[in-house]
């Protein structure tokens, strides 16, 4: 699994960086060199790359979750809903949860992730390069495995937590359930291994002088997240196992009848449901965290308070896994240790909350898009997170549990939190990754109709909920909507226009991109368009593949921002001492000699492709899985033979006599 | 800024404490797990009344963690890789048994 | 994180990394931590269900201690051979690291088909996969760690063969390390399900 490294068939030219390009002569098969086409990007091993890969693909199922979000609001928007069938209901509302949280807002996250940690932590790539494609692959391979279940018989129809026995064949007989555990299976090993890559690459491949405390903060919480699916991925992985084994091989795990307990499925679930959450809100937290400095033009108050906190939620996220199980029977000793420590969690939580407005507070603000999204992330957090700590009181939670008022308050945690973060993060790194800077106008119009839309959705479902509207509902009539203020049937027709000017508010969002880039009108963007602090903008539009021609020497927090300006001794003016392109210019004046890239490879999306064939296997045909299996198998090998003898790793010291950028890789510790 | 200049060292170069134990060690301390399997066996054949689970438990924990510290060689390497390492059993060990205890597994 | 000190030589092969540490053990390392939220899984439902024997047999009626006892011996002692491999690749000794590295896929071998023996012996004794919730809990966690073990072996005939042709990238001694973590994390979770499946009857 090393990095590879072909010995270099180039001179050097002193002055010049030399990138060193792999030979051709040893391998199985020549490996693919670079190239300009549609195909490199099948075989591309580089990070930016690999996160806009991730970032499109998330975008599309983005898409395809919301078209399954309007559908489930259309059948709800009057009485007697003829939209949806029961049993398509079913399957509307479990797909577009699975969706949105597995195959939109975490490889979203992924996808930023990717792109900037390596470029905010002076990396030329990751640990690891090739099991990022790999990663991709099969998160890619994954999702679109999970949804032809729609086209094979139905889609699972269980709810995305797919209580047992519930989603047992006696009561799913239909393949869907089978195609949701399989390919969440998949897009699992994509988590995985991209938490283990990235905490190496965060801990192994900092600049000289990055410390942690020195890290950015977004990359802070990406490293927090990693830990999350490094330890609550497996625990997923055993309910995985253990539902397909019921369902597939008759196994009794969740068969009452034998004795079994359905609350094992539901702890092992939540043990891994829990940190989920987490695991879908800190990278907005960090997307925010980057942003609001920047718009306020005021460091980040608190840093090592942000980065501990997100560290203290990732910690105690593991404690609190039952606060989903309050009306399940625990017992009351269970129920008031849960009740108590998810109390705890809001702390840290809130701790944030005050960092970020106390960095606001006396700062020069202007409010850009990105800015909008990161306040409305702020503000709309706050009311979800309010509406949690009511359901971490057992007490209250008995009564609104599997009601709306869940849904109200994991809306606007997810929707008005994780992903307006999300699109903080578009606004702000556009210019970086694609070189123009999306439109103001069309900005504002995007931001406010989802403002909106999203509080015209889902602020009623908290009266809804308390009225009692049950979660999973299809279908409510005139009879039973009761009466005045709390018409159930009003509130849901509410929701239901909310959820259109929702969708109005990102198809602005589309628009916006699509005439960024086609209009001729819409300039470059210059390098440092929001006057940023961290170091992937001290890089060109969009950066360079080898990311840095010399690797900086970090000396401040904010080392960019520290580049740009000083602060008088006498006055404690902050003046500008350098712009933006003074910095990159005098970095790339002394370029490193010699930069080793990763290589690249098409293993990585032939090993992913053989983990959907061995699943069509596992639900049609065993022969197809023993074929699929067999060229896993023969996959693997021809990775591991990948290259055939180069002695030196990737990122190993030049030979004594060499000297540049080398020695300065190492950073001290601490 | 980085001072430090690495001295690289090459795999021919005797690296003998931070490796730990010679192979002569490695079967001394091989056969100390061999004796201490043979007690673990040994409960089913002896009744150790009161002491049976203690002494599996115990027996367990000390064989686990020979070989993670020895053979794994954790005890010589960098700190950090046992702190990755003991954060994902201790984690593990806690969810678990707090998962089983709501289902009053310790009570019976 | 902790601050932890760089020691000079201390991971030879380790390429300029923040931690002075390589990539490829760490990575090792972080993975290993996981696996053991795979198996605490595995393990808890097994120890949840063990007493669940509906109609078939129980498990002090059906383990055969001595059989077992064997097996895990030969396991345990695969750790050695598989540290003694390490040994010899830090030498540079290419021989006996593959001499060791064969022996200890063979121990390895060995133990999986006693578990094989002994799963076809269950199953004869009426304790099968579906028979109830221990029988399904203990093939699974049994069976999980089964496959592992075969992945290893699968791994150290592979590493043989790429130490013969020194088709190794990277470090030789480094990568039959990272092997030997896998190797050794496969027995301790044996070590862990003896004691509690085995010795411990219901």
């Amino acid at each position: 699994m090393a990095i590879i490294e072909r010995p270099s068939t180039e001179v050097a030219v002193p002055g010049t960086p030399t990138v060193v390009k792999p030979s051709e002569a040893l391998g199985v098969f020549k490996r693919p060199a670079a190239t300009s086409s549609w195909k490199d990007w099948l075989v591309t091993v580089d990070h930016k790359k690999l996160g806009i890969m991730y970032g499109v693909a998330a975008f599309f199922f983005f898409i395809v979750g919301g078209l399954e979000a309007v559908l489930i609001r259309l059948q709800l928007m009057g009485p007697e809903g003829k939209v949806l069938s029961a049993d398509q209901y079913n399957q509307m509302f479990t797909m577009h949860a699975t969706t949105m949280v597995f195959l939109f807002v975490m490889p979203m996250a992924a996808a930023f992730a990717n792109y900037f940690v390596p470029l905010q932590i002076g990396a030329r790539d990751v640990a690891f390069p090739r099991i990022n494609a790999f990663g991709f692959w099969c998160f890619l391979f994954g999702g679109i495995f999970l949804n032809t279940s729609w086209f094979l018989g139905g889609a699972a129809d269980g709810g995305w937590f797919m209580y047992a026995p519930n989603s047992s064949t006696l009561f799913s007989p239909t393949h869907g359930i089978d195609f949701w555990v399989l390919g969440l299976q998949i897009t699992g090993i994509a988590s995985l291994t991209g938490s283990i890559n990235l905490i190496v690459t965060i801990l192994n491949m900092r600049a000289p002088g990055m410390k942690l405390m020195r890290m950015p903060i977004f990359t802070w919480m990406v490293l927090v997240v990693q830990f999350l699916l490094l330890f609550a991925i497996p625990v997923i992985t055993v309910a995985l196992f253990l539902l397909s084994f019921q369902r597939s091989f008759d196994a009794t795990f969740f068969d009452v009848a034998a004795g079994a307990d359905p609350l094992l499925w539901q702890h092992l679930f939540w043990i891994f449901g829990h940190p989920e959450v987490y695991i879908l809100i800190l990278p907005s937290f960090g997307i925010v965290s980057e942003i609001i400095p920047v718009f306020s033009k005021k460091p980040l108050f608190g840093y090592p308070i942000v980065a501990l906190s997100g560290a203290a939620i990732g910690f105690v996220g593991w404690g609190v896994w039952a606060h989903h199980m309050f009306a399940s029977g625990l017992g009351p000793v269970s129920v008031a240790v849960f009740s108590l420590a998810t109390m705890a969690i809001a702390v840290p939580t809130g701790v944030k909350i005050v960092n970020w407005v106390m960095t606001m507070w006396g700062g020069k603000l202007t409010f850009a898009t990105p800015m909008l999204f990161a306040i409305g992330l702020v503000v709309q957090f706050t009311i979800g997170g309010l509406s949690g700590v009511t359901h971490s009181v057992a007490p209250s939670d008995t009564q609104q549990t599997d009601t709306y008022y869940i849904v109200a308050h994991f809306h606007y945690v997810l929707f008005g939190g994780a992903i307006f973060g999300l699109f903080a993060g578009f606004y702000y790194w556009w210019p970086k990754m694609f070189r123009k800077q999306l439109n103001e106008t069309l900005g504002k119009w995007n931001f406010w109709l989802m403002v909106v839309g999203m509080n015209m959705t889902f602020g009623p479902m908290h009266i809804l909920g308390l009225q009692g509207q049950p979660r999973r509902m299809q279908v409510w009539t005139e009879a039973r909507a009761g009466e005045g203020f709390f018409n159930l049937g009003f509130w849901n027709m509410i929701a239901s226009l909310g959820s259109l000017i929702l969708s109005l508010g990102i198809l602005f969002f589309i628009i916006n991109v699509v005439y960024t880039h086609k209009s001729k009108k819409v300039a470059i963007a210059p390098l440092d368009p929001w006057d940023a602090r961290s170091l992937e903008w001290m890089t060109a539009n969009p950066p360079v593949e080898h990311n840095f021609d010399s690797i900086p020497t970090i000396d401040h927090l904010d080392e960019f921002f520290h580049r740009k300006y000083e602060q008088d001794p006498n006055t404690h003016e902050i003046k500008q001492v350098a712009s933006a392109e003074e910095v990159l210019a005098d970095m790339n004046a002394h370029p490193d000699e010699h930069i080793h890239m990763p290589s690249r490879s098409y293993w990585p999306i032939l090993v992913a492709l053989a983990l959907p064939i061995i699943c069509y296997g596992l639900i049609y045909n065993r022969m197809l899985m023993a074929v699929g299996a067999a060229f896993l198998l023969l996959t693997m090998f021809g990775w591991a033979m990948e290259p055939a003898t180069a002695p030196d790793d990737d990122f190993d010291p030049p030979a004594s006599g060499e000297d540049g950028g080398h020695t300065k890789e190492l950073a001290p510790l601490g | 800024m980085s001072t430090a200049t690495e001295t690289v060292t090459h795999e021919s170069t005797e690296h003998g404490e931070s490796h730990g134990a010679s192979d002569k060690q490695y079967i001394v301390i091989a056969l100390i797990l061999a004796v201490l399997t043979a007690i673990e066996v040994s409960t089913y054949y002896v009744d150790f009344g009161p002491l049976f689970l203690p002494t599996l438990f115990v027996l367990m924990i000390v064989k686990f963690v020979i070989v993670v510290s020895y053979f794994m060689h954790l005890k010589f390497d960098n700190k950090l890789f046992s702190y990755l390492f003991y954060s994902g059993l201790i984690l593990a060990v806690s969810v678990y048994v707090g998962a089983l205890a709501t289902f009053k597994f310790f009570l019976s | 994180m902790a601050d932890t000190a760089v020691a000079h030589g201390a991971d030879h092969g380790a390429h300029h990394t923040s931690t002075g540490l390589s990539n490829n053990k760490l990575g090792m390392w972080i993975f290993l931590g996981s696996e053991c939220l795979l198996f605490g899984g595995l393990i808890s439902t097994y120890m949840l269900y063990k007493g669940r024997v509906g109609e078939g047999p129980q498990p002090d009626q059906i383990y055969d201690i001595p059989f077992t006892s064997v097996s895990s011996f030969v396991l345990l002692m695969s750790s050695l051979t598989m540290v003694l491999a390490v040994s010899a690749a830090h030498r540079n000794d290419d021989r006996n690291t593959n001499l060791w590295l064969t022996v200890t896929a063979i121990l390895g071998a060995t133990f999986v088909g006693g578990q094989v023996y002994e799963f076809t012996a269950f199953y004869r004794e009426g304790l099968g996969f579906t028979t109830s919730l221990f029988g399904s809990s203990f093939y699974t966690l049994t069976g999980f760690h089964g496959v592992h073990v075969t992945v290893g072996i699968i791994m150290l005939m592979a590493l043989v063969g790429m130490v013969r042709r020194n088709r190794i990238p990277g470090s030789k001694a480094e990568t039959v390390e990272m092997i030997g973590l896998y190797w050794h994390f496969v027995d301790i979770v044996w070590i862990v399900i003896f004691t509690l499946v085995y010795l411990i009857p219901a």
